[in-house]
């Protein structure tokens, strides 16, 4: 495969310019810088009588070193070009858009700045609309109880709720086992050994179980829900379905919230039992104590308002996850990159708001003593 | 090497689904060629095939002269660079301004310096009838013709000798689409282009193929010039071409 090749001959007032070889876009590259910064202060000849293959680049090529020199007000011209590439050089002047406008692509920093203010303060503007037309909808299906999906909630309990049971009990157990452990470690010191018994079982009921849950919940919930539903916005089946009188929140809000709201409690009882039982198993592997002896124990320390705490806190996690999930679903523009990006983000604020909300949540039980 | 593209005794198959029984066409260089047939007969299946992303049954497809069964990896490459396919509805990268989907293939393929393929983008941009201010949009900022002239700007960026349009002037109105067809048939005329299209459209069947072939039945029932194709007596073509509208406008013309 030839290259483009060029010589320049210089003559008395005209330089001589003389192309052969192939000159298409690949084949070009070689020559195309030093061409173009060609500075030439005569006037120029550019023979094309041996340029065997010319393509579109390559006649733009050609075009601008002629459009460089006149635009130094000297005489330029292209000779012996044959018939068909004298047409593609025509078309390629046609085409050619004087000095094409600049557009300013770079943002200075303030700019930046302002714009990701502007961008949070409008996320929560967002948000907080999302919210009232969210409890808009759920009162008017309080009022008229046939909008409410039956059928994709219990979906949603299935897909979001128990299929998420393996992966809770196992982190949960894990927990359970590493918590009675390293406690023992540090009890042993003061041969209160016993006492494992009580900072497993409540450090379990009151704030790992339903932390363990939630987070677990919004890594598979969140970002499925995101991705659901932002799927259905870039394929216009959102916009489709309003269109048909068919309000978007009954069928894919109302019913996730609802499912997980259902769920996350029953999850959490059940992150509760089999924590619990890790703590068992590591106690009596660790010191040698007996299920029935940990049982009893845990009638006499574990009053039952640790395990309210715990299950009471369900309901809100639920909320919070089910709203962010769903919220970045809807906000999901015409394409595919912003699937991603509202994905992560759903997935990261959903476990942040969650810890913020149990953080609250401790704060306030603390104070109020219970 | 006459024939840009061969299609011989190809036979296509979706488990037990027959979609194509003994598909035979030759494409020349320097032509329009245009398959047709009703939706469901195969037309984007078969151009899939010649675009290597499915692989038929059996059957043969020689491009410039090679059969893509036994091509090496370099020879599949090489031919690769020298067509250019247009998707039915773009196929835009998302990720990338106009500028840069326009520039990808010149940016990996060629060692071009940036101002020259800044220029060569400002040039396919105004060949293809686009204002060059889309340049640092992103295409879903644009409309549906837009979004295709912008795609054939990205498929003629490294000047194709092959063109391979799926449905081109679908989603454009009528004046675009005229637009459309003489901005092909240039092409054709200037660059030596050889060009397959899928198409419904019967202006651009009417204006600017030379050649084309029927698809129905699992096989091409008739191909020729439109004069040719207008002496089948198949149902298909019968029912295509023969209605009163179509009458009307091809006497018109």
């Amino acid at each position: 495969m030839g290259f483009a090749k060029y010589e320049l001959i210089d003559k008395n007032d005209t330089s001589y310019l003389k192309c052969y070889g192939i000159w298409r876009v690949g084949t070009i590259d070689k020559i195309e810088k030093k061409l173009l910064k060609l500075k030439n202060s005569k006037n120029l000849t550019i023979d094309a009588k041996d340029i065997k293959d010319l393509d579109s680049s390559g006649a733009l090529l050609l075009f601008l070193l002629q459009k460089n020199v006149q635009d130094r007000g000297k005489k330029a011209e292209i000779i012996n070009l044959s018939p068909k590439h004298k047409r593609l050089l025509e078309i390629v002047k046609n085409n050619f858009i004087q000095n094409g406008k600049d557009f300013k692509t770079k943002r200075s920093f303030l700019e930046a700045v302002g714009k990701s203010v502007i961008d949070v303060i409008n996320y929560l503007i967002d948000f907080v609309g999302f919210i009232g037309e969210l409890f808009v909808y759920t009162l008017s299906m309080f009022k008229n109880p046939k909008n409410f999906r039956f059928k994709e909630t219990v979906y949603f309990i299935q897909s979001a709720g128990i299929s998420a049971l393996p992966i809770i009990g196992m982190t949960s157990f894990l927990v359970g086992v590493v918590i009675a452990y390293q406690t023992i470690v540090q009890l042993n010191k003061f041969g209160a050994d016993i006492f494992v018994v009580d900072a497993s079982a409540i450090s379990i009921t009151r704030e790992l179980g339903p932390m363990i849950t939630a987070i677990v919940v919004a890594g598979r919930s969140a970002s499925s829900f995101t991705a659901e539903i932002g799927a259905m916005k870039l394929t216009e089946e959102i916009d489709a379905m309003k269109t048909m009188g068919f309000m978007p929140f009954f069928f894919l809000v109302i019913p996730r919230v609802t499912a997980l709201i259902i769920s996350l409690p029953i999850l959490i009882f059940f992150s509760d039992m089999v924590g619990i039982f890790g703590s068992m198993v590591a106690t009596r592997a660790q010191i040698g104590l007996s299920f029935e002896i940990f049982i009893n124990r845990l009638y006499e320390v574990l009053a039952l308002k640790h395990y309210i705490i715990g299950i009471a806190k369900g309901p809100f996690f639920a909320i919070i996850i089910a709203l962010i999930g769903v919220f970045h679903g809807l906000r999901v523009s015409q394409d595919t990159e912003s699937i991603g990006k509202e994905t992560t983000q759903s997935v990261v604020n959903a476990i942040f708001f969650v810890i913020v909300c149990d953080a609250l949540f401790s704060i306030i039980f603390t104070e109020l003593g219970i | 090497m006459k024939s840009v593209v061969k299609v011989e005794n190809l036979v296509t198959k979706f488990g037990s689904k027959v979609i194509h029984n003994g598909v035979n066409l030759e494409i020349e260089r320097g032509e329009i060629y245009a398959i047709l047939g009703e939706s469901g007969a195969g037309k984007s299946v078969l151009l899939k095939e010649i675009i290597m992303l499915l692989k038929p049954a059996s059957g043969d497809i020689y491009i410039f002269g090679k059969n893509i069964k036994n091509l090496t990896a370099k020879d599949e490459q090489r031919i690769k660079k020298e067509w250019g396919v247009l998707f039915q509805f773009g196929a835009l990268f998302t990720s990338l301004s106009i500028a840069n989907n326009i520039a990808f293939l010149l940016k990996e393929y060629t060692k071009l310096s940036k101002k020259m393929i800044d220029y060569i983008i400002d040039e396919k941009l105004e060949m293809v009838g686009l204002d060059a201010s889309v340049k640092y949009l992103y295409p879903h900022e644009l409309s549906g013709g837009m979004i295709k002239r912008a795609a054939l700007a990205r498929t003629l960026a490294l000047d194709p000798k092959l063109l391979f349009l799926d449905e081109p002037t679908s989603g454009l109105d009528p004046v675009g689409a005229r637009g459309f067809d003489e901005l092909i048939s240039n092409l054709r005329d200037i660059l030596d282009l050889t060009i397959v299209m899928i198409t419904h459209d019967l202006d651009t069947i009417h204006n600017i193929v030379d050649e084309m072939s029927i698809l129905a039945d699992k096989k091409v029932v008739a191909s020729g010039t439109l004069d040719e194709i207008l002496k089948s007596n198949h149902p298909f073509v019968q029912k295509f071409f023969k209605n009163e509208y179509v009458n009307t406008r091809l006497r018109n013309v």
